[in-house]
């Protein structure tokens, strides 16, 4: 134990950008891979934590820092690792068999004991019958222990899993899950360490010895600690519920002191919350990181349900009862909550959500209503939206190419990342009637603003039925 | 005695029964195996006794339906190695476009102006180069008509291999990657099997395609020089010339034979087996089958000589590659080979520049009455392309649609057009010409007759795939609103079928200017039927051996081309794309 595989020291990933400066996607990171440990990566979609795994793998360069394998820099050469993939990667013209020999070919091993290994490994995640089947013909939770056994067959000193799991549903995901842990418990996996990159908490607190939480724009690591549950552990104990509900708190407050978990018993904390980026603050010259407001990309009809839902529960719940309840990742409620709280609809207070009186008129508003509420509300916080606005107020034809639009997100984001900011902005531009969108011309036309206050007040009897939640 | 006998016998016949077909099975695919490889011997060796014999200018083609089928295997053979060549630059172009960033912006738009080239323009030039290079032997003929086919063909299937290599997914490239594949792994289990569906379909495309211009090129004359090849397009070329009905018939006829017979034998067995390289998450429920492909892989003698032979290369391939590979260290090419590069790249610019000199030069000496016929004849072409696409539009349409909508009449009418449009055009202009000759029709008529001839299959095709791609759900909402006549039209069909009819006409467009070339200027029985039009005007200057003219009208009819591409079918491809895209 102790033995560190794989040593990141101050790696850093940024794109330059055309203009000269570069966009900083991973932040000055230090990471460790110790021997006979399992250490998740946990964090919110495109944080950056695929990019990290790719870096650890040699899949990628970091842009700076060095990666040391077992104490000594990598020359381009890959280090014996191998990837579990989400999307299973697996090559669908080939046979189970056939997949599973094909790393082995690539390292020259002769047929024989190629075919002797390849059936050892698929006997081992429980595919033998399966050899002659082609991937298509199996279910998503055969394809990935395909994945398992590939990645297992070059008997990688350290396996590296990308979201794994997320591709398959709850039980499935679950059953494999056990398998996997069942198969490293009993030192039965050709492998010595295991790093596997998460969004999901409860798989992070289920698998791993250590679990780093990272923040995004950049991705640095925001909290790190040793798990001190013994196995196997019990979804439902205390102990573990208490682990998954401070995670929770550390990745929606991450400013927020929060009261740690025991460390005896439950958690070791090595790097308390908000922890390494001000530790490393020395960067390269012009790096610009977002410092531009980020949307979080929700649309406006999960904004509406979420604030039905916390109205109907007199405006206070626990996030993580909240999550459970919806049946939903942090992944896909964190957007959510965040755009409630940027538009000024609630906030969160450890650990919980609050409506705000803003949220409750809109909870309790019309479709016209809502309209009125919500464009006052984006126009106040939105930058992007007070932006456009006001261009189009101030030109003489009321309209704008959406390029001008692109060109501001683009000094700010990463390409990909552009799109999507743009794709929300235009989501809650034209929900509040800031604006239409004519998207084969690309033009971004001033609307007509919404009208429904005048309209309740002067009729007093609205054609639109309230909508029921 | 007899009564035993008789049933012994019929005890033995019964017995012979009962074993026929697990004789049949077992032996018959060997047998026709056997007897496939021993015909292909003996083709080979009267080919090469032809080919490398002494060059006959007038080569008396026989019009005895007899001598079919050895015009048709020579014609088959023209095809297959100018397909092969094809196949290879594809690989090599394709593979070099998709990996060298540098190299990938100045050849994807190479592609697209390449494509644009009427093919037919290039035949004085090539044929002529071709008969230098062998002097005194009939090789050289061959050669300039293979190299002929193998431009028409190669840069769809150039683009196509291009593009999959582009669309391989991330994560599988990862795969290949972090598990160390050297080239040779990558290329053969990700990167041609992830490519080859898209192959597949356009060598269909291309090879159909390359009938065409084979029919056109097996008999031409440049000059005072008469260029003939043995083939089914001379002999159909010569039948028709001398009028003679009872062989243009048994030309046509074997024609569609030799179409049908590929389809069954190369095509259909090619498509099956490729199925399996469809990236899909879920097996679908109707596959395409062969039973040429399911005799392949039942026969026994096959599978011995595969395992005998393939199999212990392939993992030989296979090894090396992977073992050269984990003994390299360094990624640096030596410098020798950069400075290499840097040299050719500095030689092909330079030629190129030597080019656009000469070619300029030729085209200052141009006089002012042969641009200016030039000009007019772009003029002609220009409404006699778009008019004949638009012919072919308006009655493919409406019959396209019925087709598509209708699944029995789609079951009928669609093998029987795909045999008509799989008979190359170019074969039939002799017999068209001929029928509107005995009609009256003058050429400027005729040759839009033949345009359409050619191109709106194309239309039809698609017309009808996208017919039967209008989701049902949206035509019965069309039902309950009781959208009828004009209206079911102006909403659901035109724009259902929309991105199909742009595919279908985008091929037909290109494939009407190739056309014109021969469409608008016939030698028939010692006549010359011309009309005024750009392709007449390159096939004049071919036959004058004016190769100013012929350049200049070539470089003419390429731009136009080009540039009707970029303004007019990819914004409307775009459209296609983009607004009329049935999502799910």
């Amino acid at each position: 134990m102790g033995d560190a595989i794989i040593e990141a020291v101050g790696i850093e990933k940024s794109y330059p950008q055309p203009d000269g400066t570069r966009i900083q996607v991973v932040g000055a990171t230090n990471l460790v891979i110790e021997a006979g440990k399992i250490v998740a990566l946990l964090g919110p979609s495109g944080c950056g934590k695929s990019t990290l795994l790719r870096i650890l793998t040699g899949l990628s360069q970091p842009s700076a820092g060095t990666l040391l394998w077992h104490g000594r820099p990598l020359n381009g050469e890959m280090p014996n690792v191998a990837i579990v993939f989400q999307s299973f990667a697996l090559f669908p013209w080939l046979t189970v068999l056939e997949n599973v020999e094909a790393p082995l070919e690539a390292q020259a091993v002769p047929a024989d004991e190629r075919h002797k290994r390849a059936m050892r490994t698929l006997d081992t995640v429980g595919l033998d019958g399966f050899e002659t089947a082609y991937p298509k013909e199996l279910s998503g939770g055969m394809k990935q222990r395909v994945g398992f056994a590939r990645a297992l067959v070059v008997e990688p000193e350290v396996l590296f899993m990308d979201e794994p799991f997320s591709a398959l549903d709850v039980l499935t995901a679950e059953n494999l899950r056990g398998e996997l842990m069942e198969l490293w418990l009993n030192k039965k996996m050709p492998t010595s360490a295991i790093f596997v990159v998460t969004h999901n908490i409860e798989e992070a607190v289920m698998l791993a010895d250590r679990i780093m939480v990272l923040g995004r724009n950049p991705a640095r690591i925001r909290s790190d600690f040793n798990i001190r549950l013994k196995h196997p552990r019990d979804r439902k104990s205390p102990r573990f519920v208490e682990l998954v509900d401070y995670i929770y708190k550390v990745m929606t407050e991450p400013d927020v002191e929060h009261v740690m978990p025991d460390a005896e018993t439950t958690a070791e904390i090595i790097l308390p919350p908000g922890g390494l980026a001000e530790a490393i603050q020395k960067q390269q010259a012009p790096v610009r990181t977002a410092k531009y407001q980020m949307l979080p990309h929700a649309r406006v009809g999960g904004i509406a349900g979420l604030l039905e839902l916390l109205h109907d529960r007199g405006g206070r719940e626990d996030l993580f009862r909240l999550a459970e309840e919806l049946v939903m990742d942090v992944e896909d409620l964190l957007p959510i909550l965040e755009a409630c709280v940027l538009l000024g609809f609630a906030w969160l207070k450890e650990g919980d959500v609050q409506i705000t009186p803003q949220g409750s008129a809109f909870a309790e508003a019309d479709i016209q209503q809502r309209k009125v509420l919500f464009r006052q509300a984006a126009l106040d916080h939105v930058m992007i939206l007070k932006q456009i606005d006001s261009i189009l107020k101030r030109k003489s034809d009321h309209s704008i190419n959406d390029e001008f639009f692109h060109d501001i997100l683009d000094e700010h984001f990463a390409e990909d990342e552009v799109l999507r900011q743009f794709d929300t902005a235009m989501n809650w531009g034209r929900y509040a009637e800031i604006f239409d969108y004519d998207r084969e011309n690309g033009r971004l036309i001033q609307a007509e603003p919404p009208v429904a206050s005048e309209n309740q007040a002067n009729e007093n009897q609205p054609s639109v039925p309230t909508p029921k939640s | 005695m007899p009564h035993t006998k008789k049933a012994g016998l019929r005890g033995f016949s019964a017995y012979l029964w009962t074993q026929v077909p697990s004789i049949e099975i077992s032996f018959l695919p060997d047998l026709l195996m056997f007897a496939a490889g021993l015909a292909f011997f003996y083709g080979l060796l009267v080919v090469g006794r032809t080919w490398l014999g002494p060059f006959t200018p007038e080569v008396a083609i026989s019009r005895s339906p007899l001598a079919l089928p050895a015009y048709a295997g020579y014609s088959l053979l023209r095809i297959t190695i100018a397909y092969g060549l094809s196949l290879a630059f594809t690989l090599v172009y394709g593979y070099i476009a998709a990996y060298n960033p540098r190299a990938e912006r100045f050849m994807i738009p190479l592609l697209d102006v390449l494509q644009s080239i009427p093919v037919l323009s290039f035949l004085p030039g090539v044929m002529l180069a071709m008969v230098a290079l062998f002097p005194g032997r009939q090789l050289g003929v061959e050669a300039g008509a293979i190299l002929l086919i193998f431009t028409g063909q190669v840069w769809n299937m150039a683009f196509s291999f291009y593009a999959s290599l582009k669309s391989i997914p991330t994560e599988m490239r990862e795969a290949a990657k972090v598990y160390g594949f050297s080239w040779w792994q990558r290329f053969i289990q990700m990167e041609l099997p992830f490519s080859v569906i898209g192959l597949v379909w356009n060598s269909m495309m291309s090879v159909a395609g390359g009938w065409f211009f084979l029919m056109a090129c097996e008999m031409f004359v440049l000059g005072s020089r008469d260029f003939r090849l043995p083939g089914l397009g001379s002999y159909l070329q010569t039948a028709a010339s001398e009028g003679d009905t009872r062989s243009i018939l048994w030309g046509v006829a074997v024609m569609i034979a030799v179409i049908v017979l590929l389809d069954q034998f190369v095509w259909r067995p090619v498509i099956a087996w490729a199925e399996k390289f469809k990236v899909e998450q879920v097996e679908s429920t109707e596959t395409p089958h062969s039973w040429v492909l399911n005799l392949i892989r039942h026969s026994r003698g096959l599978a011995g000589i595969r395992r005998k032979t393939v199999h212990p290369l392939g993992e030989r391939l296979m090894l090396y590659f992977s073992n050269s590979r984990s003994s390299e260290k360094s990624h640096q090419p030596s410098p020798w080979k950069v400075w290499l590069v840097r040299a050719l790249f500095v030689a092909l610019l330079a030629g190129m520049g030597y080019g656009v000199i000469r070619v300029a030069i030729v085209l200052t000496g141009l006089q002012k009455a042969e641009l200016h016929e030039a000009g007019l004849g772009l003029l002609a072409t220009f409404l006699r392309v778009n008019l004949a696409l638009l012919i072919g539009a308006l009655w493919t349409i409406p019959v396209g649609v019925a087709i598509g909508f209708n699944p029995r009449l789609a079951r009928i009418a669609q093998p029987l057009a795909q045999i008509a449009a799989s008979v190359p055009a170019t074969a039939l202009f002799p017999v068209v010409l001929l029928l509107l000759i005995r009609i009256g029709g003058g050429l400027g008529v005729g040759s839009i007759v033949l345009l359409l001839l050619g191109t709106q299959w194309y239309v039809l095709f698609n017309v009808i795939a996208g017919a039967m791609a209008i989701p049902t759900d949206l035509k019965e909402c069309c039902s309950v609103f009781r959208m009828q006549g004009l209206q079911r039209w102006r909403k659901l069909i035109l724009p259902g079928i929309f991105p199909y009819l742009v595919t279908g006409l985008i091929t037909a467009s290109g494939g009407a200017w190739n056309a014109s070339i021969i469409a608008e200027y016939f030698h028939f029985k010692g006549h010359i039927y011309t009309t005024v039009g750009l392709g007449a005007t390159i096939s004049q200057a071919t036959d004058d051996g004016n190769f100013d003219l012929l350049i200049a009208a070539t470089m003419m009819m390429a731009a136009t081309v080009v540039t009707i591409n970029r303004l007019v079918w990819r914004r409307l491809y775009g459209l296609a794309e983009t607004r009329f895209r049935l999502e799910t």
